[in-house]
């Protein structure tokens, strides 16, 4: 399975490698210091959106998880959203790389609105990867064109981390696939126009992960498709999480990425180009942790002096700085390294692993350097503890990262 | 000039409407004066300035006391800026100018700012390169003297500028270009309307709003409330890639750079001593008193 993985991915990244790419990102030389003057106008415009205008939004759409779409419209309006679409479709041709630094700075906003935006990322990567020119043009087009929403269902009640072990069964009849089972935590659920779904055409049980399930483009508005009630979760709670129902949908055959079979592979392909923007987005909810324990701890006194006086708390601070520049670095390598064409694997799962380990310790730290405030809702802190966890748990566990990574790395040393 | 009323200026302290519009404490000088020239072929002279960043904590003295301390200090345009280009972007939407100019003075970081001001629609940028020493000392004078000389060169109709740079709050740049150009000019301008060919200023002075009418060519200077400056969409980022920016130097508009001033020294303002509360209105007037007061 390993071995069969890696040899379809070199021929789909050929296909993907598009002149757009050479020109956004620093081509020769992964320069981590210095960006380039477009990159740096991207990242100020995100950064000027998500401080003056999601910052003060934040509060009010974690307490009534309301579906922040307003924000969201205003994102899509200033080109901060779908950027991987390519230019044939009417997008930017966005660059892994550029599209991390916005997605980082709309994390520091808040992650609730950046999951929201990111989900679409994740849901089009596979038509992006795998899709066929009328494929990309109708359901890539249709994004850029208005304000829509879409979303990436594989996971189920019963499999999250085993993919491959997904129940939902598409049938061949005629010209249409018939589709019945049951998805979970889908995010944007609710909201999306379009599904990538994964689905099991194989039923036979000793077939191979890598034949037995198919891609599908699925309409949202497709009969049988039954979003679930809006989940009430921990943290980003104004992103909408839902199970969504599958009974007797039919689906074109027009609708299949590449072919019957192929699905395990577009499926498992596309985080390899979403798990920088994560690893991103979970680096932007540590730097503002930083920044705002940083903010208090030179406004708040004890024993006559500031606290970030106290060296306590001095190295709590430069601990958090620490392993927020490790991480901004982590995913910038792996957003560089895909975008040269190469396989990035190992450098994504190293990404994502440990910025949503620092995300959790960051606003854990940030929350401490608060005390008591920290623990108060008035105060922004709390929040980010809350939004961080779910940084360990979703795009593959940190346990799953520890796998891949271990298998990649063991894979090197052998040769 | 043409002023169809006129109004007594009454002082008042920029200073403190910076801060309160901006939440920041007031940044030192580190200009680059950028007039937005705009022309009937307008060209909208941006007063493109690089100032602190206001996410900025802390401004710090420099230790020989000459001036502020610059290093690694982000800059961004200055916000008045910022409504100058907006305006100026909105009177070629609205098709009353032809061609929108962004004008920056400085040193080469203030390409960036001009690029900014290319996507948020300008048509094409000038660069006046002034660096190193001379940057430092740049002030309103020399910039006037450098947007008057563009002004001829380029043949502008319309020179819009942000009214004061929120780091040196001189609020004399627009007032010296209209003065060299012998132009009339409407400064803290809250709405500008192109009526025939005259210009109508609504002005923001401490007595409430004048409305003047002036002739064109004119210069004008932007207040807060004239509008509110887009977001550059990132499309149009790509796009202000392909839109030119000359560079210029300030010889080559005749313009001598060279200071009349000299800073003698620059001082952090003094530490805000804590209050003391009282009970009564009696004991107000007692304090007062002692403390020579009243």
């Amino acid at each position: 399975l390993f071995f069969i993985y890696c040899c379809i991915e070199r021929i789909s990244w050929r296909l993907q490698k598009t002149k757009a790419l050479l020109d956004h990102t620093n081509t020769l030389s992964l320069n981590l210091t210095e960006l380039t003057d477009q990159q740096k106008e991207f990242q100020e415009v995100a950064r000027k959106f998500a401080r003056e205008e999601i910052v003060p939004a934040a509060p009010s759409y974690d307490k009534s998880g309301e579906y922040p779409f307003p924000l969201i419209k205003r994102a899509w309006e200033l080109g901060l959203m779908n950027g991987h679409i390519p230019e044939d479709c009417g997008g930017m041709g966005l660059g892994i790389f550029d599209a991390c630094l916005i997605t980082e700075e709309l994390a520091f906003g808040c992650t609730g609105v950046q999951t929201a935006i990111e989900a679409n990322s994740l849901g089009q990567m596979p038509v992006i990867i795998a899709g066929n020119d009328a494929q990309k043009k109708k359901y890539l087009g249709r994004m850029t064109e208005e304000p829509l929403m879409c979303a990436y269902c594989v996971t189920e009640p019963g499999a999250g981390s085993d993919v491959a072990g997904i129940k939902t069964r598409a049938v061949k009849k005629g010209d249409e696939y018939v589709v019945n089972g049951q998805k979970m935590w889908i995010t944007n659920g609710g909201k999306a126009n379009w599904y990538f779904l994964l689905a099991r055409t194989d039923p036979d049980p000793k077939c191979s992960a890598s034949k037995a399930f198919t891609g599908f483009i699925v309409e949202a508005d497709t009969p049988g498709v039954q979003p679930g009630r809006k989940e009430l979760n921990m943290g980003q709670r104004c992103s909408d999480t839902r199970g969504i129902t599958f009974e007797d949908v039919r689906i074109p055959k027009e609708n299949v990425l590449i072919g019957e079979g192929a699905g395990f592979k577009i499926a498992m392909g596309a985080f390899d180009k979403t798990r920088p923007p994560v690893a991103a987005g979970a680096t932007g909810l540590a730097q503002r942790a930083l920044e705002e324990a940083t903010k208090y701890a030179l406004e708040r006194k004890t024993f006559g002096k500031f606290i970030a006086e106290h060296q306590a708390v001095s190295f709590l601070l430069a601990e958090m700085a620490m392993k927020v520049e490790l991480a901004r670095m982590a995913y910038q390598r792996a957003a560089w390294e895909v975008d040269q064409g190469r396989r990035n694997t190992y450098y994504a799962s190293i990404a994502k692993a440990y910025a949503g380990d620092i995300a959790n310790q960051c606003a854990t730290d940030a929350v401490q350097i608060f005390g008591g405030n920290g623990f108060n809702s008035e105060y922004p802190v709390e929040k980010l503890m809350r939004d961080a966890k779910i940084y360990q748990i979703y795009e593959g566990t940190a346990q799953i990262q520890r796998l891949i990574i271990s298998r990649e790395h063991l894979g090197k040393f052998k040769q | 000039m043409h002023r169809s009323s006129e109004v007594k200026h009454l002082a008042s302290d920029f200073n403190t409407r910076a801060c309160e519009c901006f939440g920041q404490p007031p940044v030192q000088p580190f200009e680059s004066h950028c007039p937005v020239l705009t022309d009937r072929t307008v060209r909208v002279q941006l007063k493109v300035l690089k100032v602190k960043d206001g996410s900025v904590f802390f401004i710090r003295v420099k230790p020989d006391r000459t001036g502020v301390v610059t290093d690694g200090v982000k800059h961004s345009m200055n916000p008045f800026c910022e409504i100058a280009v907006e305006e100026a972007v909105k009177l070629k939407e609205k098709k009353l100018v032809k061609e929108v100019v962004a004008v920056s003075c400085g040193p080469q970081q203030v390409q960036e700012t001009i690029r900014t001001a290319l996507a948020m629609g300008a048509d094409r940028g000038i660069h006046v390169e002034v660096s190193g020493k001379d940057y430092e000392t740049l002030g309103p004078l020399q910039v006037s003297k450098i947007f008057a000389a563009l002004a001829k060169k380029e043949q502008a109709d319309l020179i819009i500028l942000g009214k004061q740079a929120i780091d040196d709050d001189c609020n004399q740049t627009g007032q010296m270009t209209a003065a060299l150009l012998d132009w009339p000019q409407g400064t803290f301008a809250s709405e500008v309307t192109l009526e025939a060919d005259k210009l109508k200023v609504v002005r923001e002075i401490d007595g409430g709003l004048e409305t003047i009418k002036i002739n064109l060519p004119a210069v004008v200077t932007a207040d807060l409330r004239l509008n509110t400056p887009r977001y550059a969409t990132l499309p149009n980022i790509m796009k202000a890639k392909k839109k030119k920016i000359t560079n210029v130097k300030p010889a080559d508009l005749g313009v001598d750079v060279s200071s009349r001033l000299e800073v003698l020294k620059v001082d952090e303002p003094p530490q805000r001593q804590s209050g003391v509360k009282v009970e009564t209105v009696h004991d107000l007037v007692e304090k007062l008193k002692e403390a020579g007061r009243i």
